[in-house]
């Protein structure tokens, strides 16, 4: 039996069974820290953590055994007095012994034998064991699933045998250092995990909720348990499978969020091993991975903080360096504080959030945010020296008058104390003692080497016909270079695509394809957020360090001596600087490999290839050359190129597991890359830097030529370097990573139809879940490719440039499409003509793949033979499976006011469900039964959802990700934005509208659970549904997803239209839905979870067959959305975004909306076809309903008469696997969730202003609240709109007080005619999408403090909002009034990226702001008070979006009256000292507008002036010519 | 990128005029004028750019007409003739001859009138030729392999050039005097001069291609003769066997099939002298028939100076918009006025022919005539509606029967499939090995866009069987159909 590691003992995770796979589980979480300055410890601090630990149980989760939690923690010093009184054997010294718990077998006679090796470990490692202690659990308080793999819990004593210069043991972190060994050989060696084994602090951690880990650990209710300090956290995970190892905090951290980068983080640190070295660690290779298999990120971080801080480094230092802020792009930084970090950065990439830290050594005590800053992090500090901190304010109760500061933790800041010297050290203090320990910058300047400053090289042009003859060895068609590189040439940009992808995945096609194809990108949804590249390029960065990296453990010069490149793509020029590159003594630092092998030799001469390229890699490391270029150049008729990722790939996991692999820095010059997914998986998989030469020279010539037009050569290759460079950013982006150092080597990606075989050898470490192809048939389709550029006859084709292509627009020659004349024909002339057989003859056709596979769902067979059929007579009739049936969520906006509402009304006439899409919809719409969306969309833009929307929604449902581009974001430009959009969106017309990438109020899973709780009481009787992305790892997501409440998980698939996106997403991200659906599915059943949610799907729907095969692997309702839209005209022109749609299916130009011919009655026969049969397949498997279909996987297999040379190597077993059916599991929805709505606290609030409620008059409340309580006045608001419709109630008719903290969402959508009036604080999202509701916040009653300097409410304030009022007194967070489209606030301060995207309403900040302010901002207007310029977004300032001006007469008067009322409400010191100053203050105001925005209601009023109609055809053409839109 | 919104700002079709009827009926020369380059430029820009380009799939050439669409819109007619010769071997033959059912494919065609396809195609090849871009290409090596293609129709032409560019040494044989097919003697000059043809053959002639005109396989030469001397046969000898009408008077004088008529005026067109050609000078002339060839006779009867010229068609006159029974993007049948309907004469419909009508010479002096009824499904004479129209010439343009078979049944039994035509599998082989069957032989009489299409296919099962495989490509399969419900 081998082994289990530290993190599989005392866990439950299920072996990989058929799509499930463990290592996707994600957490997220709360967290608090409690210390004091007052230098004692005592037992106040601990209960403090843990009363805080308690207030934060809604951060945390349980699974389906409700008693079972996912893990909760604390981590204390060491209370040396309680064990002390507790062991019965003698302990040194305070601080000369380390204690820590064991987790043990729960068996007494293993214990004994484990116990025995510890101790001769600890022999070994210069310890002398002092004794063990049992340490006192209760385990009645736990859960079942948490008792059934609990450890037996004993303490070890240990002291050190050597004796220091005082002639005592080793204390502190002399002796950690040895128990550090200990613990580490412990794990490698016997599988034993400590929480902590330390002289200086001690963790207390296990499978329990926040409020069972006291009574659990008896210990921590004893009063002598003491400490000065102490770090709690509560854990939600994304499975219910009970872990002990797992729960947090760790060593010396606790984390909420995740981090991104952890892939590209443990390989390099793997790598990074072989040059490890520390003269106080001792020899380090018994201790080997530092980066524990199995662990959690969470842990992995711990694990190298601690390495770093055992081996020198302050805490502090290494978490700075670990967890870098934002400084490349910072203006205002001291610059030897840039120095220290550019130095850092070339030993250490960032490991990247989301990430909330709170840690400690036992004296300091810390919390940081890394560069994003996107988890929330409050503090607060009081006179008599406690400091309080957590993911929200709030969790423990303290007495206002003695806080001397509130604050919140900021992006890439860091709040540290000293509890030994009793005192806070500000970050300037700490970054200044850390600048200036060495001479960073000049180590950094001295030995850096820039591409710039080296000779130039004389550039080279390449020959029409070699240009020709390679684009045809690396298997160039004419569509990429129409379709993909001219555009990119042209504009430096990606060219966006519509309509998603109906072309086989790389896996079952029949034609050769790259293996880039191979790969599909993975992407943030729910456990992390995706980014904006682009507004928030701020935080993100494309420079790496290209060269050897030194021991980790110390630092120098050397350190230093990289190629510094800007960004990541160069060109031929700088490749060739980086070739001629030498050493001091002249011999060459370069070396490059000759990527090309004999092609008559097949696979076998390329796999030789391969290991002989490795072994050459290895003699030019061993001879000291520092850059290695693999390149893929010259090849001829018997030299073959080998494809530029294989080669990376082979070479870079080589020199990893030959540790070599930090010694030299890798660049790929490679002929094969021409889209932006291809440069990605090169930096990926490990490339520093790409040349990919031929596309470059592609655009050289096409701008010789002229078919890119008005461009000089050398700008076309600089457009294509952009290009693909900001591709690659929004790539990284889609992940949630910020810099490309830590994207780099990252392998964020997953294989679809790559043998295991291939990527163990090649791809170490990435997923591919179906197995497939290997060398074989991947030096295969070399073959064809590279045979096409040497023909036996050239005249056979004498006037091919270069293959037709097809993938992207439909062509004979090319791959197949799953829509192509034939079958849109066929299916609109059946629907349109009511043919039932001409619809059999459609959907025979789209099903029939015995010639050309396009689908997965292709090779599926029903097992008919396992069945007895029954009559169709006996089926459940075509009305009942018509309710399980959705339409694609489309707004309007992308498609026409017609196309919408046919899709609408054919919907609510066959009772299936029609969606509002990302965008509103208009009150005499939704009003109406006959026309009305019955799912409501909530996107990430939030346009339109108002109360009013929520409250008549039947569905509501929460986009993560689209299929089509899942993790980006998406824009309607400005000429779509016409008047009736504008109005829905509530945005200007002709000004652009941004969905920003993430939803500004998810960033992690415990987010998604609050916005469901949010949504679930803005209309208790809707159904909430989570839109998700087929990829790897959906599961675990799905399970997280269930436990966060939702009803319904709609799974799409990767496939899906859109009305816009770039080619790469449409193409290259996530996976087919018929695996995602699978995963999801069988996950659930691991986790019992199967019964509280409807699994959806959708994603290429398009028959009968396909809804069967989705029932059986698990689904209940079926989405269609491009095969609705054909049936109304739509004939895949894919132009969706130039709003030139000639059906008028998917546009908004009146003339063109006059071409729509489709009919309601069109879209009902569609569906009534599909459902028919449906019904019959039904029959032939007997089943009389859908219902008993649904899972029933074993029913399917694959079709044997269905391969091709590629499909052969596939395993799709995984996706029909039913291991996970057992009994009493149920396999599709069972019961609903139990969304707790009788607790929430509205439901008091409801009782005491009945009578506003009934008759409208005015009432007030006064009642105290904590933390728990969040979305107050949400459910309330929903009352009022119910009975009062879109304008609520007279304003101030319900006007309620209170007092304290509130939780989460104070005031989420509340309406008209409510005033909340907090006294206190409040948490992240008050005023979330306020629908004219009036919130007030002010600091309690008896508080000294300056409001306009301490922070009171949290982040992402009045997110969505549309209309009402909000008057903070106080600091706020980060992206305060994000994509506010309506309502007017005044606070006193705002961190980054205040009214981020906001399209409308006002904003006064009357203090100092963040960073980035107004990026996206594209309307509404906001007065600030002194406000910096170079805290404005960048961009937007310097190309003139953004302008900034002082106030006009009408502003003043704005301005003037706002502060007045924010004195009235909120009695601010404040806004009284400004109204004093009068006209001074009002000078000192700025006042920000997006330009066209301002152009626009110019336009409008002079319109208006003139008489014209504002929304007419002459308005919008001068609207349009005023923006350029 | 295609102009998006070229189609929002150009919103009609713009077509080259035809000279005026006085002028051309004066001539044999083609009736339209020269083209307007920024006339074509503008009608190509009016191309969409489908993601889903329904012309490129109802051409059965696959001719990529977004592509060079776009090339012409921007002026570079040299990379637009490369694009069209991609899938075209004879662009000047489809631009000037083909019914275009790429335009009635045409994705703009479901709400606005169609993008001028052809135009755009003819002026391309007008272009290269003119520029000299049209060059022989011969193969870089030869094979050891030898190809008797028989018929030098389009068909058999595009067999051979594809062939002979592949290194196997090609003869194509046809039993009239000069190569061409019914291009050469069944066109009238007005809508395609000869010299077009004479151009494109020259390039093949140099590209290696043999002609051996004036060569009857079957009778100068046995099948199996042929079949011995060449390692691979192509039968593309079209489907030249008239329909009849066989009613009384059929024996009368003055009585002939369409092409009987038309092949010896394009003779004299040549510059033959053809003893007793039939004219139709100073005669009242009545052509049976609707179709294509119909309007040949029209042209050339007026040309000949014919008194009257009028056309019986049995049917409903078409309808001038696309029919619901026959819906986007098929080919529909609508009422056309070709350039030979503008020159003159009458057009009737719902006729129904029972008769013709002679004197005591045993020449026709009539047709009588009734009125169509459609009943039971069929078209019958209605009682009582029967009239006679003077007639001295009667021309029988009803369309083809199938190919002529007698002798490649009798000598190697290759006989008929059930609808007439030679049988075939779908790859073009035969009951004979080395035996292929491409073009109306195969397909039955259809467009010369087919014809060429077959002749690309064929020629690429060719080269397989001889050489085991093939980078010829293959645009249809023996079976395939146009796009129909």
């Amino acid at each position: 039996m081998t082994m289990k590691g530290p993190f599989e003992r005392h866990s439950a995770f299920p072996a990989p069974t058929g799509l499930y796979n463990a290592a996707y589980e994600r957490d997220a979480c709360g967290l608090a820290m409690v210390a004091t300055l007052r230098g004692t410890p005592g037992h106040d601090i601990v209960d403090g953590a843990l009363r805080a630990l308690r207030n934060l149980e809604h951060r945390g989760a349980v699974g389906s055994d409700a008693g079972t939690g996912d893990g909760a923690g604390i981590i204390t010093q060491i209370p040396d007095r309680f064990f002390r009184e507790e062991v019965s054997f003698e302990l040194p010294e305070k601080g000369r012994y380390a204690v820590g718990i064991a987790f043990l077998s729960a068996d007494s006679a293993e214990r004994i034998a484990e116990k025995r090796s510890v101790e001769g470990i600890a022999r070994e490692e210069d310890l002398e064991v002092l004794g063990w202690r049992v340490v006192p659990t209760r385990e009645e308080e736990i859960g079942d699933l948490a008792r059934e793999t609990m450890p037996g819990f004993e303490q070890l004593f240990v002291r050190s045998h050597s004796r220091g210069e005082d002639g005592l043991g080793l204390g502190g972190i002399a002796l950690d250092r040895l128990t550090f060994r200990l613990r580490k050989r412990a794990e490698r060696e016997l599988g034993i995990y400590f929480p902590s084994l330390s002289a200086r602090t001690i963790v207390y951690k296990g499978m329990v909720t926040t409020l069972q880990l006291e009574p659990f650990y008896p210990d921590l209710s004893d009063e002598r348990f003491e400490s000065t300090l102490a770090l709690v956290h509560s854990r939600y995970s994304t499975n219910t499978f009970p872990s002990w190892p797992l729960a947090q905090p760790f060593r010396r951290l606790a984390h909420n969020g995740e981090i991104n980068t952890i892939r590209a983080n443990r390989n390099w640190m793997h790598a990074r091993q072989s040059q490890l070295s520390s003269p106080v660690l001792g020899d380090l290779r018994p201790l080997f991975p530092i980066v524990t298999e199995g662990a959690s990120d969470s842990a992995s971080l711990d694990e190298v903080v601690e390495l770093l801080e055992l081996a020198g480094r302050s805490l502090p230092h290494a978490i700075m360096m670990l967890v870098p802020e934002a400084w490349e792009n910072q203006l205002d930084m001291d610059p030897a504080v840039k120095d220290f970090y550019e130095y850092h950065s070339r030993m250490m990439e960032p490991w990247d959030g989301p990430a909330a830290l709170v840690f400690t050594d036992g004296s300091l005590v810390g919390a940081t945010l890394d560069r994003n800053g996107l988890r929330p992090g409050r503090f607060v500090i009081t006179s008599d020296g406690l400091i309080i901190l957590g993911s929200e304010i709030g969790v423990l109760d303290v007495d206002p008058a003695t806080v001397v500061r509130k604050g919140r933790l900021r992006p890439g800041s860091m709040l540290l104390a000293d509890t030994v010297e009793g005192r806070i050290i500000e970050a300037e203090e700490l970054k200044s003692s850390l600048a200036n320990m060495e001479p960073w910058g000049e180590w950094v300047r001295e030995a850096e080497i820039h591409l710039e400053k080296l000779p130039e090289r004389e550039h080279i042009i390449a020959t029409p016909q070699s240009i020709n003859r390679r684009q045809r060895t690396f298997g160039y068609t004419e569509e990429e270079v129409r379709i993909l590189l001219t555009p990119m040439g042209q504009t430096g940009t990606e060219p966006l695509g519509a309509m998603g992808s109906d072309t086989p995945i790389a896996a079952i096609s029949e034609r050769p394809r790259l293996l880039f194809d191979y790969f599909a990108q993975q992407f943030a949804q729910v456990t992390n957020p995706p980014l904006d590249s682009i507004r928030e390029q701020v935080v993100t960065s494309m420079t790496t360090g290209l060269g050897p990296e030194g021991n980790l453990l110390e630092a120098g010069r050397d350190h230093a001596r990289q190629v510094v490149l800007e960004f990541p793509v160069i060109d031929n020029d700088e490749l060739a600087k980086i070739g001629h590159l030498r050493h001091p003594n002249a011999s060459a630092a370069s070396h490059t490999l000759s990527g090309l092998y004999a092609v008559n030799r097949g696979h076998e001469g390329l796999r030789e290839r391969l290991d002989e390229l490795c072994r050459e890699a290895d003699a030019a490391v061993d001879k000291g050359v520092r850059f290695l270029i693999l390149s893929d150049r010259h090849s001829t008729v018997d030299l073959a190129p080998i494809p530029s990722l294989l080669l990376l790939s082979a070479v870079h996991h080589h020199l990893i597991r030959g540790h070599k692999r930090m010694r030299v820095g890798l660049v790929v010059e490679a002929g094969d890359v021409r889209e932006v997914h291809h440069a990605a998986l090169l930096i990926g998989f490990g490339a520093s830097a790409l040349n990919p030469y031929l596309a470059m020279e592609t655009v050289e010539q096409l701008a010789r030529n002229g078919e890119i037009v008005g461009v000089e050569p050398e700008k076309a290759v600089r457009n294509v370097i952009t290009a693909l460079g900001k591709g690659v950013l929004k790539i990284m982006s889609k992940m949630g990573i910020s810099t490309v150092a830590s994207y780099a080597g990252a392998q964020a990606f997953e294989a679809v139809g790559l043998s295991q075989e291939l990527i163990d050898e090649y791809f170490t470490g990435t997923t591919s879940i179906l197995g497939g192809v290997g060398l074989e048939i991947i030096e295969e389709e070399n073959r064809q490719r590279h045979e096409l550029a040497y023909p036996a006859e050239i005249n056979a084709k004498p006037h091919e440039r270069l293959p037709v292509g097809g993938e992207y627009q439909w062509r004979r020659e090319g791959p197949p499409h799953l829509f192509n004349p034939e079958t849109v024909f066929l299916l609109q002339h059946a629907t349109r003509q009511k043919r039932f057989d001409i619809f059999r003859k459609y959907t025979k056709t789209v099903d029939d793949q015995t010639e050309e596979l396009m689908t997965l769902r292709g090779l599926f067979r029903l097992r008919t033979e396992d069945r007895t059929p029954i009559s169709i007579d006996e089926v459940e009739p075509v009305e009942s499976i018509l309710k399980r049936f959705n339409s694609g969520a489309m707004s309007m906006g992308a498609i026409s006011p017609e196309m919408h509402e046919t899709l609408a009304i054919a919907m609510n006439r066959i009772g299936g469900l029609s969606n509002t899409g990302e965008g509103g919809e208009s009150p005499e719409r939704l009003l109406n039964p006959e026309t009305r969306s019955r799912i409501k969309q909530v996107a990430s833009g939030r346009f339109g959802v108002t109360s009013l929307y929520l409250t008549h929604a039947t569905d509501i449902q929460i986009k993560m990700a689209q299929g089509a581009k899942p993790g980006e974001g998406g824009q309607l430009p400005a000429n779509k934005v016409y008047p009736w959009i504008a109005r829905l969106r509530h945005g200007t017309p002709g000004v652009g509208l941004i969905s920003p990438p993430p939803h500004h109020d998810i960033y992690s899973i415990e987010d998604l659970k609050q916005l469901i709780f949010d949504l679930k009481r803005a209309n208790p009787a809707a159904n909430i549904h989570v839109k998700l992305v087929s990829q790897s790892g959906i599961g675990a997501v799905a399970a997280g997803v269930a436990k966060a409440k939702a009803d319904v998980i709609l799974v799409s698939g990767h496939d899906g239209g859109t009305g816009a996106s770039p080619l790469n997403s449409l193409k290259h991200a996530g996976t087919p839905w018929e695996i995602g659906l699978a995963e999801a599915q069988q996950t659930l059943m691991l986790n019992n979870m199967r019964g509280r949610v409807s699994l959806h799907v959708d994603g290429q729907m398009k028959t009968g067959r396909d809804v069967i095969i989705a029932a059986l692997l698990g689904a209940e309702g079926y989405g269609f959305a491009t095969a609705p839209m054909v049936v109304s005209g739509c004939i895949l022109m894919r132009v969706c975004h130039l709003d030139t749609c000639p059906v008028g299916v998917a546009t908004q130009n009146p003339e063109l909306r006059k071409r729509f011919t489709g009919q309601p009655e069109f879209v009902q026969t569609f569906f009534e076809y599909i459902a028919e049969e449906v019904r019959e397949y039904l029959a032939q498997l007997g089943f009389r309903s859908l219902d008993e279909a649904i899972g029933q996987a074993h029913l399917l297999d694959v079709d044997k008469a269905v391969t091709h040379w590629k499909s052969e190597g596939l395993e799709l077993e995984p996706i029909l696997s039913t291991e996970a059916l057992r009994p009493g599991v149920a396999i599709r929805q069972a019961e609903g969730q139990d969304h707790e709505l009788a607790e929430h606290f509205d439901n008091q609030l409801r009782e005491l202003v009945k009578p506003a409620l009934e008759t409208g008059q005015p009432v007030s409340v006064d009642l105290p609240i904590r933390n728990t309580e969040r979305a107050v006045g949400t459910m309330l608001g929903n009352d009022v709109t119910l009975g009062y419709g879109e304008d609520g109630l007279a304003s101030g008719t319900i006007d309620i007080t209170l007092r304290g903290t509130a939780g989460q969402s104070l005031g989420a959508f509340m309406p008209g005619g409510i005033t909340l009036r907090l006294f206190g604080d409040a948490n992240d999202y008050v005023g979330k999408g306020l629908s004219g509701g009036q919130i007030v916040i002010k600091p309690a009653e008896g508080s000294v403090y300056a409001p306009e300097r301490n922070v009171i409410a949290g982040n992402v304030i009045g997110y969505g909002a549309t209309s009402g009022t909000m008057f903070i007194s106080g600091v706020v967070g980060e992206r305060f009034l994000v994509r506010n489209s309506g309502a007017t606030a005044v606070v006193e301060g705002a961190g980054d990226h205040a009214l981020e995207y906001m399209t409308g309403g006002l904003a006064v900040i009357l203090g100092e702001t963040g960073r980035n302010v107004a990026a996206g901002m594209s309307g509404g207007t906001a007065y600030i008070y002194r406000l910096r310029s170079e805290r404005v977004n960048r961009e937007a300032l310097s190309s003139g979006e953004i302008e900034l001006s002082p106030l006009d007469s009408s502003g003043r008067e704005i301005v003037r009256v706002l502060l007045i009322r924010h004195l009235e409400e909120t009695d601010s010191p404040l806004a009284a000292r400004l109204i004093e100053l009068g006209d001074a203050a009002l000078d000192d105001f700025v006042m920000v507008t997006p330009r066209d925005y301002k152009a626009v209601l110019n336009t409008r009023d002079e319109a208006l002036a003139q008489g014209l109609d504002p929304d007419g055809e002459e308005v919008w053409s001068r609207i349009l010519e005023v923006t350029g839109g | 990128m295609a102009n998006p919104r070229g189609f929002l700002e150009v919103t009609q079709r713009e077509l080259p005029s035809r000279r005026p009827v006085e002028v051309r009926i004066g001539d044999w020369r083609e009736v339209y004028g020269p083209r307007d380059p920024e006339v074509l430029k503008r009608q190509a820009g009016r191309c969409m750019d489908c993601g889903v380009p329904f012309c490129h799939h109802g051409c059965p050439l696959g001719n990529l007409i977004p592509e060079w669409n776009d090339l012409v819109r921007k002026g570079d007619g040299r990379a637009a003739i490369e694009r069209l010769h991609e899938t075209n071997n004879f662009p000047e033959f489809t631009g000037k001859l083909c019914p275009a059912p790429c335009e009635s494919a045409c994705v703009l065609g479901i709400n606005q009138p169609s993008v001028t396809i052809k135009q755009v195609e003819a002026s391309i090849i007008e272009q290269a030729w003119a520029n000299g871009w049209v060059t022989p290409l011969p193969p870089s090596r030869v094979t050891d392999k030898t190809v008797a293609v028989v018929g030098s129709g389009p068909a058999g032409l595009a067999a051979a050039q594809q062939l002979t560019r592949v290194g196997h040494t090609v003869a194509v044989f046809e039993r009239d005097d000069r190569i061409g097919g019914l291009l050469r003697y069944g066109i009238p000059d007005f809508k395609m001069e000869k010299h077009h043809l004479d151009q494109r053959l020259a390039q093949m002639q140099a590209e290696g291609t043999r002609f051996r005109a004036g060569v009857n396989i079957g009778v100068d030469i046995t099948w199996p003769e042929l079949i011995e001397r060449y390692d691979a046969v192509v039968v593309a000898t079209g489907a030249p066997k008239p329909r009849d009408l066989t009613i009384p008077g059929r024996d009368l004088l003055g009585i002939h099939y369409a092409m009987d008529y038309l092949v010896p005026s394009n003779r004299v067109q040549a510059g033959d002298s053809v003893e007793g050609q039939i004219t139709a000078e100073g005669k009242h002339v009545v052509i049976l028939g609707g179709g294509d060839t119909g309007a040949d006779c029209i042209g050339t009867a007026h040309r000949q100076h014919a008194a009257s010229v009028t056309t019986l068609a049995i049917g409903y006159q078409p309808p001038s918009e696309r029919p619901e029974s026959q819906p986007w993007p098929m080919d529909p049948t609508v009422f056309e006025v070709q350039s030979a309907h503008e020159e003159g004469g009458e057009r009737v419909y719902l006729a129904s022919t029972v008769e013709f009508v002679g004197n005591a010479a045993g020449e026709v002096t009539g047709l009588k005539v009734a009125e169509t009824e459609y009943r039971d499904g069929g078209r019958f004479p209605k009682p009582g509606t029967e009239h006679v129209i003077p007639a001295d010439l009667v021309l029988l343009s009803l369309g083809y029967t199938g190919p002529d078979y007698t002798d490649l049944q009798s000598q190697i039994g290759v006989g008929l499939d059930g609808r007439g035509n030679l049988k075939r599998s779908d790859d073009y082989t035969t009951s004979v090995p080395g035996v292929f069957v491409a073009g109306d032989a195969g397909r039955g009489a259809s467009l010369i866009v087919w014809a060429i299409a077959e002749g690309r296919a064929v020629a690429s099962e060719v080269d397989r069987f001889l050489q085991g495989d093939t980078d010829l490509p293959a645009p249809v399969r023996a079976s395939d159909q146009p796009i129909s419900i």
